[in-house]
């Protein structure tokens, strides 16, 4: 009371180019962070997964044994598990340590675009080109999915999940969110295809981009609209975006080689991201830090909010 | 009760086997082993019916020691034998002891105890008896000494001379005389209503006739007749119940054997039999004086003999003599109603205590000779001028004028009208200053304070236009969210069109409707605050209120058709996906418009999987249904997928075909496959791609590939085309990066590594079963980065992927750059190596192009590719060869 709160500080945005990583496995389909944000998965067109160290950006692991390009993936909880799916229609659990293969998931009947550990990675979900989700049950040895979720119409484009729930965006211009606690599933229609959906940090939002080159933030327990964000271009692919670590501010990529970032609250665009010439394919926010990875063709770059010390910053500016 | 009846019967024997109409006749047993065994087991040996039938043995005897030898015969001269008493047990065997024999020894209840046998009836007469004796539960002694079924009592009386039919009791005297035809008597009662001191004359003269040394047995107890109703009287019509119609004589006459208090006990014990009169019917003694002390004869009604046309003995077995207690003739209708209705008052009902109230029926009044129905009105009487009425009198004044005023009866009672309708109906003057609207304090004060007010008036009015407007706006009601929500789709530009067409709910009150109109065009403009702006401010609280609520009903009444009926009704763009057609007509116009929220929201049930919610550590939401997913099957889709993943299934199921003829041709192409190993030389990993290769063989592939362009005909290959190709992509991808093993030793490979590779390779011929998903798996392989033409790649990968959003082009110009910089190798082989790959990879892929893109003719081909290979340089060999050799077993097959 008599002391006035404290100045809150402006939040910082990763503005800085800490490293590029070429991770020479092709295009880079996906950039992920595992579940500290101390290292981070890339999902390469050459049918590998490759696993590097954020900090230092040296490659620790590569994964191999997927059939055809590798298009999402996600670490599990404790670090000891990887997931991740193909176009080849198989969705693959590998043990970290070892890289080997634990699990082969075969029954989408197409390519699977994205996948999921739930919190516990007791489950893996992953949604297909084939319009379903699958829910893999990773507790048993059962080659079945636990239940299909086979209520989208057209391919599944994104998912992710929270304690409970299940939030999908699929190309019928739908976000759906399986709410399993309360037994329901609320369809949200953005007439547009869905490309990314997220839920903010604090769980009440649910963020979505579409090919109409538009993210959008709903109300996740009414469905209205919170916030609108444009100005950058997504078309033709699907592209990622997220919300930084406070939900302050909701990021997206682009086909024009940037990474846009707005004010959540504002819509107003605070800092449009110069990575590269061709498309931003893949972005991911650190789970805590003001810390970005974006994906374009075969490199990775990280963003922080502060440059970084010299030797570390000179090799960036030669590649970048 | 099908089930039930079939459990009723008890079967016997085994049943017949069920004849099969196909199956062939059984081979009749032959006569030596058609053999019967008794219950034990033994077998038992027919002898003919005078042997003995079966069983006729004890060792051929008749079952028994001594055979025929009847068992009363001894042998000894001594001992006669005695006589034996034969019973008919002694001639029965078990079967006729048997539950179904004739004789069966079985342990039953007894009647006593068998619960259906009871004998209803007479318990509820018993039990009637107690409740009408003197002391109630009289019936105890009698309950005590319960006979047994075939009673002693019986067995003595009838030892005593009873007969089944008579009465029990001395014989009297006066019982027969009733019996006889007394027409005489029978005519009076009938005529008129004798007093009953006539009657008693009559039996006095009628003793007199009668023999003195005969006797008559009493008359029996008539049981309830339970038989069932075949007669056309009415329902519960009973013929009279002596006992309980008669009580008079009758009731004297009936013995009550143990009863203490009965009559005929009294009688021998010289009681005098005063009171045990009153154990009849009620109203028996009605009448009676106190001190009489003879009662029964003094009201004597009507005993069943005396209607007794019949010369008999003894009485017919019923009793009944279709007599239906005609009493009401000789009582007075009051005191015999309820006698009147003995017998006859259904199981159930009781007679109504209070008569049935008679509703008077007034006759209309008289009407006056000269009446004429014809009305006429009297002159009306001009409230309004009378100016200084008082209003009830202007109220009696307009009553009087003979008829109703029109608004009134159309609005019900005065809330109905504001306070500028009542004040015209009440004929006040408007008051004076304000126009149209009522007067306010404003027209009372002076005009400078008036002006004053006014201004401060529109200051205070802008202010809450521009903020949030105030009191209960801001939380709109469900109605209003939903009028406003109705409203709001409708275009304002046809809006003053559709609501002067539409219905006006209050025509009648003009100033009600403007500001009706006033709200709907709010609405229509979205504005949520739209009711309480559009309401007269001037009007009362109340008012308002009553008008909100008012225009709130009619505005979603009357919604504007378009959007009601585009809630209900879709057209149809698709004819199969209406749902389609739906979301794009309603909903996608709402998420077009930007608003989002329950327009474009829908909530469904839906049914995680019980072990899913396991899993998610979240207790099932619907604990007791089996059903998983939708509860509502809306199968509507019918994607390829659908039938994609039976193919899927059948893939899993079986091994493939294809993986074996790959792993044969993999067998074939050994040996070369191992000396390119040696070598090296075929594409790896693209990251080796990525190096600028200058071009060795370069020259030489391009006109090759264009020379095959031209030899190209227009027909697609064969699937065995592709997946020669495709596998043998996957496997040189696998053997290359295995053999990269040595190389880098970052890419952790194991030796798992060609078991892994069947796997992968099993896809794309999977991907062969489903037909259109073979281009877009098609196109990727070994492509990623190697691409010098990538704008050539690209039209081809958009015309293949065409579900969804794409994945963005993986561009060669940037990624080989980065390439360079930072993939530094010292090995100087490898980076032959990787010039050679390079190579290969363009040949490949440019090959591959042409499969995709024109139609390429086998033979032909791999011709050239022969004559190319001779000319390529030594590293090279070993690959292009094992190449060649798959091209020609895919000829080989292609020729087949």
């Amino acid at each position: 009371m008599a002391f006035p709160q404290p100045k809150p500080q402006p939040p910082q945005l990763p503005q800085h180019l800490l490293r590029t990583i070429n991770c020479q496995q092709g295009a880079v389909r996906a950039v992920r962070f595992n579940v500290d944000g101390n290292y981070l998965l890339s999902c390469g067109s050459d049918k590998s997964l490759k696993l590097w160290s954020v900090g230092r950006g040296t490659l620790l692991k590569t994964y191999s044994g997927h059939g055809y390009e590798v298009l999402d993936a996600d670490g599990s909880y404790d670090n000891s598990q990887l997931c991740s799916c193909s176009s080849d229609k198989t969705v693959i659990l590998w043990d970290v340590a070892t890289g080997q293969v634990t699990r082969k998931l075969r029954g989408h009947a197409g390519k699977v675009n994205c996948v999921q550990f739930n919190e516990e990675a007791t489950v893996i979900l992953s949604g297909s080109i084939d319009g379903t989700v699958r829910c893999w049950d990773t507790k048993s040895r059962r080659n079945e999915p636990i239940q299909v979720l086979d209520e989208a119409r057209d391919s599944i484009s994104s998912l992710k999940v929270s304690q409970h729930e299940l939030l999908t965006g699929s190309v019928d211009g739908r976000v759906r969110r399986y709410d399993l606690r309360m037994g329901q599933l609320h369809v949200d229609l953005i007439s547009s295809p869905i490309t990314c959906v997220c839920f903010s940090q604090d769980g009440q939002c649910t963020l979505s981009s579409s090919l109409d080159s538009k993210v959008r933030l709903l109300d996740k327990s009414t469905g209205e609209m919170l916030g609108e964000y444009a100005g950058h271009k997504m078309k033709g692919y699907k592209l990622d975006c997220c919300l930084s670590s406070k939900d302050t501010h909701v990021l997206s990529c682009s086909e024009d080689g940037h990474v846009y970032c707005w004010d959540l609250v504002e819509g107003s665009l605070s800092l449009k991201l110069p990575v590269g010439k061709a498309v931003v394919q893949s972005l991911s926010f650190h789970p805590t830090e003001t810390c970005l990875l974006t994906a374009m063709e075969g490199c990775v770059q990280v963003w922080g909010a502060q440059p970084e010390e010299a030797q570390d910053d000179t090799p960036v500016s030669q590649n970048g | 009760m099908a089930a039930d009846s079939e459990e009723d019967f008890v079967s016997f024997g085994t049943p017949l086997e069920p004849l099969e109409e196909d199956e062939p006749l059984k081979k009749p047993v032959p006569l030596h082993e058609q053999t019967v065994k008794d219950e034990k087991g033994r077998y038992q040996r027919f002898h003919g019916a005078f042997t003995g039938g079966f069983s006729a043995g004890y060792f051929n005897t008749v079952g028994s020691k001594e055979g025929w030898t009847p068992s009363t015969f001894v042998s000894s001269r001594q001992q006669k034998a005695e006589k034996h008493h034969a019973r008919p047990e002694d001639f029965m065997d078990e079967e006729d002891f048997g539950e179904h024999g004739i004789a069966p020894r079985e342990i039953t209840t007894s009647q006593e105890f068998s619960s259906s046998r009871r004998d209803p009836a007479a318990e509820k007469a018993r039990a009637v008896g107690a409740q009408a004796a003197l002391i109630p539960g009289d019936s105890l002694l009698e309950e005590l000494i319960a006979p047994a079924r075939s009673s002693v009592g019986v067995e003595l009386l009838t030892r005593m001379g009873w007969k089944e039919g008579q009465g029990i009791g001395p014989r009297l005297k006066r019982k027969p005389r009733r019996q006889l035809p007394v027409t005489a008597g029978v005519c009076k009662t009938y005529s008129c209503a004798l007093p009953p001191a006539g009657s008693e004359e009559l039996e006095e003269d009628d003793e007199e006739f009668a023999p003195e040394d005969v006797t008559f047995a009493p008359k029996d107890v008539t049981p309830v007749d339970f038989s069932p109703r075949l007669g056309v009287q009415g329902l519960g019509y009973r013929g009279l119940d002596p006992c309980l119609a008669l009580p008079g004589q009758d009731a004297d006459r009936h013995v009550h054997l143990f009863r203490p208090q009965s009559e005929t006990r009294s009688r021998l014990f010289g009681d005098r039999p005063g009171g045990s009169k009153r154990g009849g019917v009620a109203g028996q003694a009605f009448g009676v004086g106190a001190l009489e002390d003879e009662d029964e004869d003094v009201y004597h009604r009507d005993s069943m003999s005396r209607y007794d046309t019949v010369l008999k003995d003894e009485e017919p077995g019923d009793g009944l003599y279709g007599w239906t207690a005609p009493q009401q003739y000789t009582r007075r209708a009051d005191r015999s109603r309820d006698a009147a209705y003995l017998g006859k008052i259904l199981d159930g009902f009781t007679l109504a205590q209070k008569p049935l109230e008679q509703k008077t029926v007034f006759p209309p009044p008289n009407l006056p000779r000269d009446y004429r129905p014809v009305h006429f009105f009297r002159p009306p009487v001009n409230v309004s001028r009378l100016c200084g009425v008082s209003p009830a009198l202007a109220e009696a004044l307009r009553s009087s004028r003979g008829h109703m005023v029109k608004e009134e009866a159309q609005q019900g009672g005065r809330h109905q009208l504001d306070s500028g309708q009542r004040g015209a109906l009440l004929g006040e003057d408007a008051l004076q200053g304000s126009g149209s609207e009522p007067g306010s304090v404003m027209d009372l004060l002076r005009p400078e304070d008036r002006q004053r007010l006014l201004n401060l008036r529109t200051a205070t009015a802008q202010r809450p236009s521009q903020a949030p407007p105030p009191g209960p706006a801001p939380p709109l009601s469900g109605l209003q969210q939903e009028a406003l929500a109705a409203w709001r789709g409708s275009s304002s530009s046809s809006s003053s069109s559709s609501s002067s067409q539409s219905f006006k709910p209050f025509e009648n009150t003009p100033g009600k409707q403007v500001r009706y109109e006033r709200y709907l065009s709010r609405l229509q403009q979205g504005d949520a605050g739209a009711l309480e702006q559009s309401l007269d401010p001037a009007m009362t609280e109340w008012e308002r209120g009553r008008e909100r609520e008012e225009f709130l009903r009619a505005s979603i009444l009357y919604r504007p058709s378009s959007s009601s009926l585009s809630t209900r009704f879709t057209r149809a763009q698709q004819p199969d996906a209406e749902d389609a057609g739906r979301d794009q007509q309603g909903d996608g116009q709402q998420a077009a418009s930007g608003t989002f929220g329950k327009l474009t929201r829908e909530t469904l049930e839906w049914h995680p999987d019980r072990l899913l919610c396991k899993r998610f550590n979240v207790p099932d939401p619907y604990p007791g249904s089996a059903l998983v997913g939708l509860p509502k099957v809306k199968r509507d889709k019918f994607s390829v997928f659908d039938f994609l993943t039976v193919s899927e299934h059948q893939k899993a199921t079986a091994p493939p075909k294809p993986l074996e003829e790959k792993k044969s041709r993999w067998d074939v192409s050994k040996e070369t496959g191992r000396t390119q190993n040696q070598a090296g030389s075929e594409p790896t990993g693209p990251a080796l791609d990525h190096c600028p290769s200058p071009p060795q063989g370069g020259p030489a592939e391009p006109h090759t590939a264009k020379e095959e362009e031209e030899e190209e005909e227009e027909e697609r290959p064969s699937m065995d085309l592709f997946r020669a190709i495709f596998i043998t992509s996957s496997e040189e991808q696998s053997s290359s990066s295995s053999e990269e093993d040595g190389d880098e030793d970052e890419e952790a490979k194991g030796d798992e590594e060609p078991v892994k590779l069947f796997g992968i390779a099993s896809s794309p011929s999977s991907s062969r079963l489903a037909g259109p998903d073979l281009s877009s798996s098609v196109d990727f392989p070994s492509m990623p980065l190697a691409l010098s033409s990538s704008s050539a790649q690209m039209p081809s990968r958009e015309e293949e992927e065409e579900f969804g959003p794409k994945l963005p082009p993986p561009s060669a110009a940037d990624a080989t750059g980065g390439a360079t910089a930072s993939y530094q190798r010292s090995n100087r082989r490898s980076k032959e190596k990787k010039q050679k790959k390079k190579q290969q990879k363009h040949r490949k892929e440019k090959k591959k192009k042409k499969h995709r893109k024109h139609k390429a003719k086998q033979q032909k081909k791999s011709r050239e590719e022969e004559s190319s290979s001779s000319e390529d340089g030594e590293g090279v060999q070993p690959s292009t060869g094992d190449l060649l050799k798959r091209l020609k077993s895919i000829r080989t097959l292609n020729t087949w």
